[in-house]
C-alpha cells in the first residue's frame, strides 16, 4: 500500500522523526489562520511521483491567497489523479537537503540504506561513488556504526550528524516495525537554524503484512481503479491496462505469458486477471462476473489445470455466462486436471477449447483486431 | 542424485491435516515419495493417511528423522514454521509453499537459514519435483513429468506446467523441476539453483523460467557466463506487462525502467543463452541446444 505524504509523516512522527506541523484540509474553506501563520506551502497529496513540475505544489502568505491557491489544486488532475485533499506546511528555511530511503535490495535479499549528501533531486541521477549503499543484516538490525560511516560519507558533523544519526536509527524502525517495502526522505532538510527534518516522505507497507497494522491513518487515494479496488477485496489479482482483450489464466507467470501471446500476434490485452489456485467454483464465477464488468470485446481464457480443477473452472464460466443477454466471444483453451469433464461442460454452454496456448491467442485476435486505445 | 531431492528424502509436511496439507501429502506419496511424518500443534498421536503426526518439528524429528520439511503454514504462522524446522536440527531443505507472507518474515527466514547453513525453497512457490528420482515435495500436477535429463528453475509455477507439458510431449524428460518462487525475496535464487545443476551428474541441459521484476535473470546471465557449461534455454514472461503495476506475484513489477523482460532476455543471450519467445519454443530450443 503506498501512503499519501500526510499519512507518511503521521507514521514517521509516530517513530519520533521530525517533520514540519501540517494540516491536511480537503477544501479551500477549511484553511484559517491557524492553517496559515506565516508563508505556507500547499502540497497536493496524490500518489503519483512529479506533482512539483504538474503545479501540485505552491506557496502561499495569507489566508485568501491560500484558499485561491488551495481552490486551483483540488481541481487538478496529475498525471490523470484527481488530488482529494493538501498538506499544508510552514514553508522552512533551507540550508542544505539530503537524501535517505530504506528498501530491499533483492539480490543481496537484504535491507539496504541509500544516502546522499545531494538531495530533493531524483536519486537515479546521483553518481555511484557519491552514494553511501549499505545492506543491514535483519537479525542483528540497524547498530550504531553504520550510521558513523553514512554520516563519515555525507561529510556530515558535530550536531547535524547526531541528529542524522537518530533519524536513520527511526527510518529503519518505521522500516521494519511497519512492515514498509519503502521509506524514504526526499529531501531530508537541514534548515538554517540547523535543525533536521524530514520535508517529504514516501512510505509503501506490504499488502501481505496489513492484517497486523490495523491503526493505520485513514487515506482517499487512487491507487486502484474501482475494479480493481474491487478485485483486491476478493483477492483476486486483476490489473486494467491499455487493450481491449481480456485475459483470465491462473498462476501469475502463465497470466503474463498468455498476455505475452496476444501481443506477439497484434492484440491488445486490456485485462490481468489471475485466478490463481482455487477449487471453488464460486470464485470463478465472482473473477469472470468481474471480468464481464470491464466490458472486453473478447475473453481469453488459459488454464493449466494442477491444484485448479479444469470442471471447476469450467463450471463457475458457464455459471457467470448464464446471467448475460450478450455476453463478448470467450475463447477457451483448457488443459490438465480434470480436462475432459471441463470440454464436456464447456460444450453443453456452446463452447468450445484450442489446445494450445498460441492458438487462442490468435483466434482471440482473429476475433477483434484491435489496437491498444489511444493508440 | 537429481538435486535437493533423491530416494534418500525423508519428507516432514508441516500442516499436514489441513486442506492442501492432506491433498498434496497423498500425492507426493503417490508419486513416490516416502512421507515420514506431520506436524500439526494439536493434532499429535493421530495419523494422516498412514502418517504419524506431532504437535511439534522436535517430536517429528526425534521420532522419524526426517531431512527435508515441506510447509503449508498459513501466512501469518509461516515464519515461526521456518524457524522452527530449521532449530530442530536434521533438517536441510524447507520448502515454503504458503503464499502472501509478509516479506519482513520471509527476510528474516532467508536470513537465519543462510547463518543455520538450511536451505529454503521459495517462500510462494510449486515446491520441487525430482521425476529421474520419483520424489516430489510440492504441489505441481505428476502426470505431466516425465522422467529424463532435463532441470527446470523457474520463478513461477503453472507457466512451469505449460512449458514442462511442451517438454514431456516432445520426449524430453525431466531430473528436477525446481520453483523458486514469485515473491522479490526467495530462500534459492536462480545462481544457487544453478551452481547445483552444474554439478549434477543426471542433469544434461537446464530450462530457466524468468519474469519481470528484480534482477535475477541478469545475475543468472552473468553467473552463467563464468560457471556454467552445460546448455542453457530460458523463456521470460511479462514482454507486455505496463510499469509500476505488479503483475499477480509480488516480485513481479517493473520499477524505475528496472527488470523488463526485454533486459531479461537481452542478459540471457549475450550469456550465450538460447531465449525462447513462446513457451512451445522450448523444447525446440533444447533439441538445438
Amino acid at each position: 500500500m503506498k501512503c499519501l505524504e500526510y499519512v507518511a509523516k503521521e507514521l514517521f512522527r509516530r517513530h519520533g522523526i521530525p517533520t514540519p506541523s501540517g494540516i491536511v484540509v480537503t477544501t479551500p474553506e477549511q484553511i484559517d489562520s491557524t492553517a496559515v501563520p506565516g508563508p505556507v506551502a500547499l502540497k497536493a497529496q496524490v500518489l503519483i511521483g512529479g506533482r512539483g513540475k504538474a503545479g501540485g505544489i505552491q506557496f502561499a502568505s495569507s489566508v485568501p491567497e491560500a484558499r485561491q491557491k488551495a481552490a486551483a489544486i483540488l481541481a487538478m488532475k496529475i498525471r490523470g489523479f484527481p488530488v482529494h485533499s493538501l498538506l499544508i506546511e510552514p514553508k522552512l528555511d533551507i540550508a542544505r537537503e539530503l537524501y535517505l530511503s530504506i528498501l530491499i535490495d533483492r539480490a543481496a535479499r537484504l535491507p539496504v540504506i541509500l544516502a546522499s549528501a545531494a538531495g530533493g533531486i531524483e536519486i537515479e541521477s546521483v553518481p555511484e561513488e557519491q552514494l553511501f549503499r549499505r545492506t543491514i543484516d535483519p537479525l542483528i538490525g540497524l547498530q550504531p556504526y553504520i550510521t558513523r560511516e553514512l554520516n563519515a560519507k555525507l561529510g556530515l558533523t558535530g550536531e547535524t550528524a547526531t541528529q542524522v544519526a537518530t533519524i536513520v536509527q527511526q527510518a529503519y524502525e518505521v522500516f521494519v516495525q511497519e512492515d514498509a517495502e519503502l521509506v524514504e526522505i526526499n529531501p531530508l532538510v537541514i534548515t538554517t537554524q540547523g535543525k533536521v527534518l524530514a520535508g517529504d516522505g514516501k512510505l509503501v507497507i506490504d499488502n501481505d503484512a496489513l492484517f497486523r497494522h490495523k491503526d493505520l491513518p485513514e487515506q482517499k487515494a487512487d491507487e486502484f481503479t474501482d475494479l480493481e479496488a474491487e478485485a483486491r477485496a476478493k483477492g483476486i489479482a486483476f490489473i486494467q491496462l491499455e487493450g481491449d482483450i481480456g485475459v483470465i489464466a491462473n498462476g501469475a507467470g502463465l497470466t503474463m505469458a498468455t498476455l505475452d501471446a496476444l501481443t506477439l500476434v497484434g492484440g491488445a490485452p486490456g485485462i490481468f486477471l489471475d485466478l490463481g489456485g482455487t477449487d471453488d467454483p464460486r470464485q470463478v464465477t465472482g473473477a469472470f462476473e468481474l471480468m464481464l464488468k470491464a466490458h472486453p470485446k473478447v475473453i481469453f481464457l488459459n488454464i493449466f489445470g494442477g491444484i485448479t480443477k479444469c470442471d471447476t473452472v469450467a463450471s463457475g464460466v458457464v455459471a457467470a455466462l448464464k446471467g448475460i443477454a450478450a455476453p463478448p466471444p470467450v475463447i477457451v483453451r483448457i488443459k490438465g486436471l480434470n480436462e475432459v469433464q471441463a470440454k464436456g461442460i464447456l460444450a453443453d454452454a456452446g463452447l468450445t477449447s484450442v489446445d494450445y496456448l498460441e492458438e487462442g491467442a490468435q483466434r482471440a485476435v482473429d476475433l477483434h483486431p484491435g489496437t491498444a486505445r489511444g493508440a | 542424485m537429481a538435486i535437493l531431492l533423491d530416494l534418500s528424502t525423508r519428507l516432514l509436511i508441516q500442516g499436514i491435516t489441513g486442506h492442501q496439507g492432506t491433498f498434496h501429502a497423498q500425492a507426493c506419496r503417490e508419486f513416490g515419495t516416502y512421507v515420514a511424518a506431520g506436524v500439526t500443534p494439536g493434532k499429535g498421536g493421530t495419523t494422516q493417511g498412514g502418517v504419524p503426526v506431532f504437535d511439534t518439528v522436535a517430536q517429528a524429528v526425534a521420532a522419524q528423522r526426517p531431512n527435508v520439511s515441506l510447509i503449508f503454514v498459513p501466512a501469518r504462522f509461516a515464519m515461526d514454521a521456518v524457524f522452527e524446522a530449521i532449530d530442530a536440527g536434521g533438517i536441510q531443505t524447507v520448502i515454503v509453499i504458503t503464499e502472501h507472507i509478509p516479506f519482513h518474515d520471509a527476510l528474516r527466514m532467508v536470513t537465519y537459514a543462510r547463518l543455520r547453513g538450511v536451505r529454503i525453497v521459495g517462500p510462494n512457490c510449486p515446491g520441487v519435483i525430482s521425476p529421474c528420482q520419483a520424489v516430489k515435495a510440492g504441489i505441481m500436477p505428476s502426470s505431466i513429468f516425465t522422467a529424463g535429463d532435463h532441470a527446470v528453475i523457474s520463478r513461477s509455477g503453472t507457466l512451469t506446467y505449460e512449458i514442462v507439458h511442451h517438454m514431456s510431449v516432445n520426449g524430453l524428460g525431466q531430473s528436477t523441476v525446481l520453483g523458486l518462487g514469485g515473491d522479490p525475496v526467495v530462500g534459492t535464487t536462480f545462481i544457487e539453483a544453478l551452481a547445483l545443476l552444474q554439478a549434477d551428474p543426471e542433469t544434461e541441459k537446464i530450462v530457466l523460467v524468468g519474469e519481470i521484476g528484480g534482477s535475477a535473470e541478469e545475475d543468472a546471465a552473468a553467473y552463467i557466463t563464468q560457471h556454467v557449461t552445460k546448455p542453457v534455454v530460458a523463456y521470460i514472461a511479462g514482454h507486455s506487462a505496463p510499469e509500476g503495476k505488479r503483475m499477480g506475484h509480488a516480485g513481479a513489477i517493473i520499477t524505475r525502467g528496472k527488470g523488463t523482460a526485454a533486459s531479461k532476455a537481452h542478459a540471457l543471450e549475450k550469456a550465450g543463452v538460447a531465449v525462447a519467445k513462446r513457451p512451445f519454443e522450448v523444447p525446440q530450443l533444447l533439441k538445438k541446444a
